[in-house]
């Protein structure tokens, strides 16, 4: 059917037979879009100019009021406070300097504030506006607005201010707002939300103020006004009042938060503390911290030059960003594989003669020290390396991975807040896809046995250890951590809903977990951490660490000769109460030291905190003071 | 002193005559409609002349190059320009959420831009090589040729762009001799599918709604062109207020210099894609109508030039070309009076933007290339 003639003449009438039929249907087209036009600017013209001419219609977007961030308990970590701005349209503000010569009778205007004025003033459109003063308190925006009408072309425009009253406190919860910028714009109309973004000049940046952005932000509404000849609004036509955004109450305490905090000192380090039951986060601890109020406008170069530079990395949100070798707090969840797996009865007993030699090679406990003949409840209270380096052959690296992970070590736990790592739960998988080079790739039996006390490649986040630990306290249920308790509409009787979140059962023997949780409680009364939890009137478990910076290699450890950036790192898990617990806690003190001295005392503040707090109506309190009292401890 | 006139002789004949009047009034036109849409920020007018001036050298050395060198010349570019959009499906930069630049490290380039003119050249170039039989199968070549690059750049994703691709493309193909069996029940396809859409649009627009061929973005877009007032901080916002701008220009305009919508920022990306708006608050609906014949003259010179030209390839190519001038002028002031959905279409001569302009430069150079080597009249006589 498309078959021609060849000769050059019928081509070329053909072509042209299809050139008058093409323009044709292009000449019909074009007089479609004059009948359009005509449509618009004929036919409808007295409508079109209605709107455009004589009044012409503006829609001034309003922004909505940004939720605020609670603790638990209302405590206000984010707020809002109204400030006002005075702006200027030039082409309808007359003459500048005769505008500023009125003006100045009116309200203060700063030489500085003038000349930035001006400048922008000579770098954009006359009918752009421009910002000639920032931060009107009420009383001068009152005493403009009853003189406005002397000013056309000048407007009183209030805006919303963010403020983070607890300054550094929680501030890696929390997280700052910051200027729309363009990559933020770009992903606003990616998500098809960019109109409800006009009006507004911020958006969250870091933390909760960027996970929960969509409901802090509230929705946009618009004024539809008529403007004058010199652009100042007549009437409002119509109105769609904006919805402020929902108040976000987070499931941290504050006063556990700043018990916490102050507890490291100038220690650099994270601790997270959950509640066993619900997997809500208690307090969240990155050290050292930063004030996020430097970001609300723009931070400016020298502070952040001081906080990007910082040795000690103050912007770096520790406990889901670092990831560590956990060391001897690996031991109860090593411990719990081995009796699910059947590898090793709670009672059978092991020779610990200060080192396990395996393939030729000679592994020490830390500090040499032998403990003789060591079951698993021993093994635990006085973490006896030697007695999971033996377990390690038994358990192999890939049951190990296996029994692991349900708890979360290696994996991203989902947490409400960006930037978070998955670390490494090592496996024989994972080395062949980590690794190129086809002799790097195999996973040697030796490896298996670091892996066992929680050195070697293993590499997770304290906030997975914290979520592990909750979930042994739990008994295996699992519940997703999160930081979120409820949100609240903004209006007065908003209702609050609660964020909930599904919990998992990881199939575990009771008695099996007891074992564990036994040893643990012991750790506390006569093992490792006895020093740190004496005299407390409620029975807590946990675990020490010492994780391991520097290799040595066989010469002795001395924390004083090495530098403080090598020593290593002191951790400590645990929960309290040991039979009912309501609090989990995990934390690492960088270049602490031993995680007895360092590490443990900072959780028997945090339990003492949380159990113990007087405003609690908790059995607790005056057993504490018995306790005290019988042990002549009170206070001289 | 002779030698100079000749060549200043030959370097007027390299153009058109009548094609470079339409060119230089739409230079004038669009300069002067440019003054008025950037306020005071006259930076931009003055990389706006600047660029008229790259175009138009572009311009005067196409219309130097013979036909013939630019068949030669036909399939490298294809090739090179199909090679660059795959770099930029695998290499390219993602900006607003769709990913139309490569990064050369000396310049960013958008090769989705020259498409518009590889294509039909290379499209012409098949029918030339294929002049004496063209047969069922030989049109599965070109329809190829056309859909690869045509799929590339609608990944981007760039629906403007690829519109105008495949525009460029299938007038060739048209020209060179495509079956009315199969175009006209295509076309009634086509209205009947847009008749659909109008009457139906409440449903289809429910949020759920799949389109399984379209982005969600551009769903939104044809969406926010059925009802612009489902969006009005949105999309909703520019139809809106480019519809005010064109209408309350009226029957003569609001006079040069004197629109309101235009002055008071009412009109988004007025010195771009929504330029047409500017000019129409202005200049009123007489002013519109001339500019829409001024376009029409370009069109219709481009098809003469076609016409009379010796080869297929010379035909086809100016054919094409001529119509893309149609399409780009369809398209987008069809978006700025409402007709049709915002994809980002300039309005040629008119619209800011160096790489468009030079786009304009370089067809128009072919054309008065085509139009300076008709060679001698052959067929004409016989």
């Amino acid at each position: 059917m498309f078959e021609f003639k060849k000769t050059g003449k019928q081509q070329r009438q053909r072509f042209r037979l299809r050139a008058v039929l093409g323009a044709l249907f292009a000449l019909v087209c074009l007089m479609g879009l004059a009948g359009r036009l005509w449509y618009l600017q004929v036919d409808r013209y007295e409508g079109f100019s209605e709107r455009a001419d004589r009044n012409r219609i503006s829609i001034v977007p309003i922004a909505p009021r940004r939720g605020q961030i609670m603790d638990r308990n209302g405590e206000v970590l984010a707020r809002n406070y109204r400030t006002y701005t005075l702006e200027v349209v030039p082409a309808q503000a007359g003459k500048i300097d005769d505008l500023f010569d009125r003006l100045r009778q009116v309200v203060y205007v700063s030489p500085a504030d003038q000349r930035r004025f001006q400048r922008r003033v000579n770098e954009q459109s006359r009918y752009a506006t421009a910002v000639l003063r920032n931060n009107l308190n009420e009383t001068e925006a009152a005493w403009f607005a009853a003189h406005a009408f002397m000013f056309p072309g000048v407007d009183l425009r209030a805006r919303w201010v963010r403020e983070y009253p607890q300054g550094a406190t929680a501030a890696h919860v929390v997280g700052y707002i910051g200027r729309i910028a363009e990559n933020d714009i770009d992903a606003l109309e990616a998500a098809g939300t960019l109109g409800n973004y006009r009006g507004t000049e911020v958006i969250g940046k870091k933390g909760i103020e960027k996970t929960w952005e969509n409901r802090l932000h509230g929705k946009t509404g618009l004024d539809e006004v008529e403007v004058n000849a010199v652009g100042r609004p007549i009437r409002s036509l119509r109105r769609i009042d904006p919805v402020p955004g929902e108040d976000v109450k987070l499931s941290i305490d504050l006063t556990l938060q700043r018990v916490a905090e102050a507890a490291f000192g100038d220690q650099r380090g994270a601790l997270v503390a959950i509640e066993p039951s619900t997997g809500e986060v208690l307090a969240f601890v990155s050290q050292p911290s930063f004030d996020p109020n430097l970001f609300v406008d723009g931070i400016d170069v020298e502070s952040w030059r001081a906080l990007n530079e910082s040795p000690d990395h103050p912007l770096i949100n520790r406990p889901l960003y670092g990831t560590y070798p956990i060391g001897s707090t690996y031991k109860p969840f090593v411990a719990l594989a081995a009796l699910e797996l059947g590898k090793r009865s709670a009672t059978q007993r092991v020779p610990d003669p200060g080192y396990y030699e395996f393939g030729g090679q000679r592994f020490r406990n830390a500090g040499s020290v032998a403990y003789g003949l060591t079951d698993m409840h021993k093994a635990l209270v006085v973490s006896s390396d030697t007695y999971f380096y033996s377990l390690a052959p038994e358990i192999g690296v890939n049951a190990l991975h296996d029994f692991m992970k349900p708890f979360g070590f290696g994996q991203l736990t989902g947490i409400d807040l960006d930037g978070e790592r998955a670390g490494i739960l090592p496996s024989t998988d994972w080395k062949r896809r980590a690794y190129r080079e086809r002799d790097q790739q195999r996973w040697y039996a030796g490896e298996t046995i670091s892996v066992a006390v929680g050195q070697g490649y293993n590499s997770f986040t304290l906030l997975q250890l914290a979520q592990a630990t909750s979930t042994l306290a739990n008994n295996g249920l699992y519940r997703a951590p999160h930081l979120v308790h409820a949100v609240k509409e903004a209006s007065e009787d908003g209702r609050e809903r609660d964020v909930q979140v599904e919990g998992r059962q990881i199939p575990l023997k009771q008695a099996n977990v007891d074992v564990i949780k036994k040893a643990m409680a012991d750790v506390v009364v006569s093992g490792t951490a006895r020093r740190a939890f004496a005299n407390t009137p409620y029975q807590a478990a946990g675990k020490t660490g010492t994780a391991q910076v520097y290799s040595l290699r066989g010469a002795r450890y001395n924390a004083e000769k090495i530098d403080e950036r090598l020593r290593d790192h002191a951790l400590f898990m645990g929960f309290a109460p040991a039979d009912n617990p309501t609090i989990a806690v995990a934390l690492i003190v960088e270049n602490g030291g031993w995680g007895a001295s360092a590490a443990a005392p900072i959780a028997r503040k945090i339990f003492d905190e949380w159990l113990l707090r007087s405003d609690r109506s908790d059995p607790a309190v005056p057993v504490r003071q018995a306790a005290a009292e019988s042990t002549g401890q009170a206070q001289p | 002193m002779k030698k100079l006139m000749q060549l200043g002789i030959r370097v007027l004949t390299a153009f058109d005559l009548p094609l470079l009047v339409i060119l230089l009034l739409f230079t004038a036109l669009g300069l002067i409609v440019m003054h008025s849409a950037v306020g005071n920020t006259d930076w931009r007018f003055a990389e706006q002349s600047r660029n008229f001036l790259i175009a138009l050298a572009a311009l005067w050395t196409l219309a130097l190059v013979p036909p013939k060198m630019l068949m030669k010349f036909a399939p490298p570019v294809y090739v090179f320009g199909v090679v660059l959009l795959l770099g930029v499906e695998f290499f390219g930069q993602t900006s607003k959420g769709a990913t139309r630049w490569l990064d050369l490290g000396v310049a960013r380039i958008q090769p989705s831009e020259m498409l518009k003119i590889a294509v039909p050249l290379m499209l012409a170039w098949y029918f030339q090589r294929n002049e004496g039989a063209v047969r069922a199968r030989d049109f599965f070549i070109p329809a190829l040729i056309l859909l690869v690059p045509f799929y590339l750049i609608v990944r981007q994703p760039d629906l403007g762009t690829a519109l105008l691709v495949f525009g460029a493309g299938f007038f060739v193909i048209y020209f060179g001799g495509l079956s009315f069996k199969l175009l006209v029940p295509v076309m009634v396809a086509g209205i009947v599918g847009l008749g659909t859409l109008v009457y139906y649009e409440d449903a289809l627009c429910e949020p759920d709604v799949d389109w399984v061929v379209l982005h969600d973005y551009q769903k939104h877009r044809v969406c926010t062109l059925l009802n612009p007032s489902s969006d009005p901080l949105g999309r909703g916002f520019h139809t809106i207020q480019s519809m005010i701008a064109v209408g309350s220009g009226g029957t003569y305009g609001k006079g040069y210099m004197q629109g309101t919508q235009t002055h008071l920022d009412f009109i988004p990306e007025r010195t771009t894609d929504f330029i047409f708006a500017v000019y129409a608050e202005e200049f009123g609906f007489y002013g519109a109508v001339m500019m829409l014949i001024l376009y029409s003259l370009l069109m219709l010179r481009g098809l003469s030039i076609a016409a009379r030209a010796p080869t297929q390839f010379g035909r086809l190519l100016a054919g094409s070309l001529s119509m893309m001038f149609f399409i780009y002028v369809f398209v987008n002031i069809g978006m700025v009076t409402g007709v049709l959905p915002v994809v980002g279409v300039p309005l040629p001569f008119m619209s800011y933007g160096g790489t468009a302009l030079l786009t304009m430069g370089i067809a128009c150079g072919i054309l008065m290339s085509i139009s300076r080597h008709r060679g001698p009249a052959a067929g004409e006589a016989t």
